[in-house]
């Protein structure tokens, strides 16, 4: 267990650097995983990190990324419903990453 | 159906790679409530889990497991987490069998509307009948 100084504030980390209370989550800490990562967050990524932070919020889990790509399509048009328009803003993993940007926990069975 | 099950793997062949296209048929049986223990979160890890591997998976809720799909759960007072919602997420994840054991209801005093997800309500009989159909089933 870390924790990360920004701005005053102070948040806690397990040893992967995700954050570990979803309430201490803000966009300062966002973006600050977002660096970690080596994510140069656009509004394209905020959008796949907002609709992760409500996916939480109604079904308390992050979801695996194929139910990830189904729902976002759904909800964001076909065109980024798919695993390389994600891959792209996430190279390294998008629910692992844009997971742990949104102060999500590792989704079960992750990619 | 059967012959190929081992006591050690649950009848889960790890070592066949070959095996990796074959579909069979799960079905995870949940009979208790849902906080108290660790069987029903645990339960609901590995049905996500399963749906990865693109298997054909149903679940079973009777007993005391029925409570683990009531609407209304508040599990503050008890300082865990209310997963409940999670079940919402199951059809998300095309596991979309959700069986209910009848009689396990009407002793509880509870119908389907007091249920959180969409289920089909079964007999005791009709639910045996398709327990053994399964090629896996996993109690928790």
């Amino acid at each position: 267990m870390s924790s990360v100084e920004l701005n005053g504030k102070s948040y806690e980390t397990d040893e992967e650097g995700y954050l570990v209370n979803l309430g201490e989550w803000d966009e300062d800490i966002a973006a600050y995983l977002a660096e970690q990562e080596k994510v140069d967050m656009t509004p394209s990524h905020w959008e796949v990190v907002n609709f992760l932070r409500e996916y939480y919020n109604d079904y308390q889990i992050a979801p695996a990324i194929r139910v990830l790509t189904k729902a976002i399509g759904k909800k964001l048009g076909a065109e980024k419903g798919n695993s390389k328009y994600l891959y792209e803003l996430f190279p390294y993993g998008p629910a692992k990453q844009a997971c742990k940007i949104a102060g999500l926990p590792k989704p079960t069975g992750c990619i | 159906m059967g012959e190929e099950m081992t006591e050690s793997t649950g009848g889960i062949d790890f070592e066949d790679e070959d095996a990796s296209g074959v579909i069979k048929k799960f079905m995870f049986v949940n009979r208790k409530a849902p906080y108290g223990t660790i069987y029903a979160l645990e339960s609901l890890e590995v049905v996500l889990i399963s749906a990865a591997f693109d298997q054909d998976v149903s679940l079973i809720f009777m007993d005391d497991g029925v409570y683990q799909i009531v609407k209304g759960q508040h599990t503050k007072a008890i300082d865990v987490k209310n997963f409940s919602p999670t079940y919402r997420a199951l059809e998300g994840y095309d596991i979309e069998k959700l069986y209910v054991e009848k009689e396990s209801l009407d002793q509880r005093g509870l119908t389907e509307d007091d249920l959180l997800v969409d289920v089909q309500v079964m007999s005791s009989a009709e639910i045996a009948k398709i327990m053994a159909e399964q090629d896996v089933v996993i109690s928790f």
